[in-house]
C-alpha cells in the first residue's frame, strides 16, 4: 500500500501508523453510550472504510484516510483538521 | 453416506491390505430443513465445537450449522495450531486451563487423530522486565493448576542450543516452559468436530452463507440463506472475523474491528525444533509442522482489512525477527505465506454471551488466539445456549465489559484499541 500524504506526497505504507476508524469526537461532556460507542464499537465495514492513519515517520500529520478494506485500495485521503476530526473544547 | 463405524489400527490395517476401499465420507451433506431448534452460523472449530457439545452434553438433535464456504476453510484451517493454557488474567487463566484438558481427552472422545502433539511451548524473554513478568505469569498459571517452569539461559541453552542468545538487542535470558502446551493439526481438529456432530445427526450444512436474521419482537426467529430462509428458535453466530458483519444483519454493532493476520512456512526440512518457541522480542514465533516445514508468524498487518492476505512490510518483518533470533532459518526456502481475517476486541479477549435479542447467542472477538480455544469455547457456548446461563469457566467473556470498563483481560496491558493486542 502507498498513502498520499497531502503535505508529503505518496509514501510507502511503512512510514504511517494506523490508529482505527476514523470517528467524530464526543463532546467532553458525553454519556456513557457515546463514549462507548467511540471506543469500543465498530462499524467494521468490508469496502470502503474511513480510518485515521498519522504520518508518524514523515511530518507527523493525522490523516483521515478512505480505504477500501477487501482490496487494500486508498480511495481518499486529507488532512484530520480539516475533516473536523479535532476535540471541541468547552469555550463556555 | 454417514461414515459408520470407528477409527482403530486394527481398521487402517485392515483397509491397507484391502486397497482403502472401505473408507467413506466422514459426515452426510444434507439438504437444509426448514426449521432447528439450534443454528449455528460459521463452520469453523468453534461453530462445529459447539454443535458437537450441544448434542453430546446437552442431548439437543434438530442442529444446522450453516458454512458460507467448506468445512475448514476458515481460520480454523489457516492458524499456526499452537495449543497453550499459560494466560494470566483470571477469565482466560481458567478458561484456557479448561480449554487445554479437552484438548487432551478430545482424540479419544471424537475417536479421531487430530495429530495433538504436547511437545512444550517455550516463551522466550530478552530482559529483566520480560523475566519478572514471565515469573508472574508462571506463578499464575501454577495457581490455576497447569504446568509451568522457568528456564535460565543455560538450561535453556540445552534444550534448545541454536537460538541466537547473544543478539545485541534481544540477548535471550531465559524462557517460560509449559511442558503440556503444544501443536494439533488444525483441519482435522474441524473434520473430528464435524463428523463427531454429524455423527448425533447435526446437519452440516455448507455453500450455505447466511444473509438476513430474522427479528421479530425483540426475538429472533430464523435466518435468511442463500440457501432459502431457514427457521430457528436459537441463532448462536460463531463467524470468527466475520462477527462483526454477522451481528449487524441482527442491528448490533459489536466491539470488533477486523484485522489481517499472516503466517509463513517452509519446505520441509529434517527435524531440527523440537518445540514451539516465541520471542518477546515481538510477537513472533515458530514451530515445526510433522511435514518438516517450519510454520512462524508475527504481528498482525495492524490495518483493518477482510483480504486474507496481508502485505510486504510485515512479512519482511517477520523474515527479519526469525532470522535474527534463529539464524539457521536463513537458509531454509519459503515456500509460502498466508493471511486470515482475526476478529479483534478492544482489551484481546473474546467474548460468548447472550446478546439483547432474545435467543441470539455470540461467539466472537478470538483475535488471534482461537484455536486453543476450540474445544472449550464449544462446551462453553453449547452450555450457554442449552441452560442460559454462562459455563463456569467462562463466566467473564461478557460483552458489555467494555461499556462498563468491568472486567476487562487486557493481558499485555496495551489499551482499549483494536489491533494493540
Ligand atoms: C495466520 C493465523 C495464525 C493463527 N495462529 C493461531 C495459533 O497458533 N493458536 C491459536 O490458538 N489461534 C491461532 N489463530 C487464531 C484462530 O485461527 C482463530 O481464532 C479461530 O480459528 C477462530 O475460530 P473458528 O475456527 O471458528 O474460525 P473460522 O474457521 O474462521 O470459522 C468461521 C466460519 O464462519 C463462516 N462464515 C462467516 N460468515 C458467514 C456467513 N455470513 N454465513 C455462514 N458462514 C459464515 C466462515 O466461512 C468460516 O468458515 C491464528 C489465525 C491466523 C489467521
Ligand atoms: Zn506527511
Amino acid at each position: 500500500m502507498r498513502i498520499t500524504c497531502p503535505l508529503c506526497g505518496a509514501r510507502d505504507h511503512r512510514e504511517f501508523t494506523y490508529k482505527g476508524a476514523a470517528l467524530p469526537v464526543p463532546a467532553l461532556d458525553s454519556g456513557v453510550a457515546e463514549w462507548d460507542a467511540h471506543v469500543h464499537l465498530r462499524e467494521n465495514p468490508a469496502g470502503p472504510h474511513e480510518e485515521l492513519w498519522q504520518h508518524a515517520m514523515g511530518c507527523g500529520a493525522w490523516l483521515k484516510v478512505r480505504r477500501n478494506t477487501v482490496s487494500h485500495e486508498i480511495l481518499a485521503v486529507e488532512l484530520a483538521q480539516d475533516a473536523g476530526l479535532v476535540i471541541k473544547e468547552d469555550r463556555s | 453416506m454417514g461414515f459408520s463405524g470407528k477409527f482403530s489400527g486394527w481398521r487402517v490395517l485392515k483397509e491397507g491390505l484391502t486397497g482403502n476401499k472401505g473408507w467413506t465420507a466422514h459426515w452426510r451433506d444434507p439438504e437444509p430443513k426448514r426449521e432447528y431448534d439450534v443454528v449455528i452460523v460459521g463452520g469453523g472449530g468453534h461453530g462445529l465445537a459447539t454443535a458437537y457439545y450441544l448434542a453430546k452434553e446437552h442431548g439437543l438433535r434438530n442442529i444446522a450449522v450453516l458454512e458460507k464456504g467448506y468445512i475448514g476453510g476458515g481460520n480454523v484451517g489457516r492458524n499456526t495450531t499452537i495449543v497453550r493454557a499459560n494466560y494470566y488474567l483470571p477469565g482466560n487463566s481458567e478458561f484456557y486451563s479448561h480449554s487445554l484438558k479437552l484438548w487432551e481427552g478430545m482424540e479419544q472422545d471424537l475417536n479421531y487423530n487430530a495429530m495433538m502433539s504436547q511437545r512444550g511451548i517455550l516463551n522466550v524473554f530478552h530482559n529483566d522486565g520480560q523475566r519478572d513478568a514471565a515469573v508472574r505469569r508462571a506463578n499464575s498459571i501454577i495457581n490455576q493448576g497447569d504446568d509451568a517452569e522457568i528456564l535460565y539461559r543455560d538450561q535453556l541453552k540445552k534444550l534448545v542450543p541454536f537460538l541466537n542468545y547473544d543478539n545485541n538487542r534481544f540477548p535471550i535470558m531465559g524462557a517460560l516452559l509449559q511442558r503440556r502446551a503444544g501443536t494439533a493439526r488444525h483441519d482435522a481438529v474441524a473434520w473430528g468436530f464435524a463428523r463427531g456432530a454429524d455423527q448425533y445427526g447435526v446437519d452440516l450444512i455448507q455453500n450455505c452463507e447466511v444473509t438476513g436474521i430474522d427479528v421479530e419482537g425483540g426475538k429472533v426467529t430464523g435466518v435468511q440463506t442463500a440457501r432459502g430462509p431457514i427457521k430457528a428458535k436459537k441463532v448462536a453466530l460463531a463467524a470468527a472475523g466475520r462477527s462483526g458483519q454477522v451481528a449487524a444483519m441482527a442491528g448490533l454493532t459489536l466491539p470488533i474491528e477486523s484485522h489481517v493476520l499472516q503466517a509463513f512456512v517452509s519446505e520441509g526440512l529434517k527435524p531440527v525444533i523440537d518445540h514451539v518457541i516465541t520471542f518477546a522480542a515481538g510477537h513472533l514465533y515458530i514451530s515445526q509442522s510433522d511435514k518438516g516445514g517450519l510454520v512462524f508468524g508475527g504481528n498482525l498487518d495492524f490495518y483493518s482489512s477482510y483480504a486474507a492476505r496481508g502485505n510486504l512490510p510485515t512479512q519482511e518483518h517477520v523474515m527479519e525477527a526469525i532470522t535474527a533470533m534463529v539464524p539457521a532459518v536463513t537458509k531454509a526456502r519459503l515456500l509460502r505465506s498466508w493471511g486470515g481475517i482475526m476478529d479483534m476486541t478492544p482489551d484481546g479477549s473474546p467474548i460468548i454471551d447472550t446478546t439483547p435479542i432474545d435467543g441470539l447467542y455470540l461467539n466472537a472477538g478470538w483475535c488471534y488466539g482461537g484455536f486453543k480455544a476450540t474445544p472449550a469455547s464449544g462446551d462453553c457456548f453449547a452450555h450457554l445456549i442449552a441452560t442460559g446461563r454462562p459455563h463456569e469457566a467462562a463466566t467473564r467473556f461478557k460483552l458489555d465489559r467494555f461499556r462498563s470498563g468491568y472486567g476487562l483481560m487486557d493481558e499485555e496491558g496495551t489499551g482499549a484499541q483494536h489491533n494493540l493486542h
